[in-house]
């Protein structure tokens, strides 16, 4: 019972500090793996709210293709910088 | 000065945001007794399922209605281009994608299958689905969309289509999406399937379709 109590308050905390680490981080690149980041930890937190079907689409959806999206505007948005830079 | 305003807005201000959720009242409404009492005509077993398609079916119908605009929406932005080769990825890399493909879309028949009676469903499956073919398209083994062929459109409208067929041969009934509960088993499976192909194709069509722009700025 405690312990689970404390996994539960260590994943609060940890959804919170990612939350918050990914939003006031200044690198877009950082940004996006905590985002990924943030969606596990929170797929964590609705199975333990045994809410099992949200936990599988927050996964896919949310942490999976979301992250990947953003991680191709990320690489598209980099290429088209650095194509600047070298002009 | 401007900090110390914002520290004692939110000082103000969590205290009401606190006392206003211990505050709230339990919902009015509570479905949970409807919702059980009527699983047995719903023609599935799991609750979740049975609310998603059977209940508040219009939601679903309107969900996958939404995400088609969406595709459509980078089918209008991305312009067509060239063929792009794709990139040729590591060994490791392509052979594990090789091994792990042919098994997501097994987990995706699965949860297309389990949804019936246990969590899973079509969301989850397409969502499995689409992920496979954005793996795929990552490492090489699948180019980047062009032209939405007409097989690929039949497939991404699939799953609104036969949505909108059931419930306008269902419309007699009554009410929008109010299945006959000898059929409604049937009915879902069916809807669930089309679903899933669609929702699969749609989703990593929004990362296949945005990739075809690609060799414009290099």
């Amino acid at each position: 019972m405690t312990l689970a109590l404390a996994f539960d308050g260590l994943l609060a905390l940890a959804l919170v500090w990612s939350a918050w680490r990914c939003l006031a981080t200044p690198r877009l690149d950082r940004a996006v793996v905590l985002f990924i980041a943030f969606g596990l930890l929170l797929t964590l937190a609705w199975a333990r709210l045994q809410a099992p079907d949200i936990a599988l689409a927050e996964a896919a959806i949310g942490a999976g293709l979301t992250g990947v999206l953003l991680l191709d505007a990320l690489g598209s948005f980099g290429g088209r910088e650095r194509n600047q830079e070298g002009e | 000065m401007k900090r110390f305003l914002v520290i004692l807005a939110a000082v103000v201000f969590v205290p009401i945001l606190a006392t206003a959720m211990v505050d709230l009242a339990p919902a009015p409404l509570d479905l949970r007794p409807q919702v059980a009492a009527n699983l047995a005509v719903s023609g599935v077993s799991h609750q979740v399922t049975a609310v998603l398609l059977n209940y508040r079916g219009y939601d679903t119908l309107l969900e996958i209605g939404v995400l088609l605009l969406a595709l459509f929406g980078v089918l209008a932005a991305t312009p067509a281009h060239r063929d792009i080769a794709p990139a040729r990825a590591e060994l490791i890399q392509s052979t594990l994608t090789r091994l792990a493909v042919p098994l997501m879309i097994l987990v995706a028949g699965y949860l297309l299958w389990a949804g019936a009676f246990r969590p899973g469903g079509a969301f989850q499956a397409g969502a499995v689905l689409g992920a496979a073919a954005v793996l795929a398209h990552l490492v090489g083994l699948v180019p980047g969309w062009q032209h939405p062929g007409l097989w690929l459109r039949l497939g991404l409208v699939m799953g609104f289509v036969v949505f909108l067929a059931v419930a306008a041969a269902t419309l007699g009934q009554g009410a929008l999406l109010e299945y006959p509960p000898p059929l409604a088993g049937t009915l879902i499976v069916v809807i669930e399937a089309a679903l899933t192909l669609s929702l699969g194709l749609c989703l990593s069509g929004l990362f296949l379709f945005l990739s075809r722009g690609e060799g414009v700025e290099s």
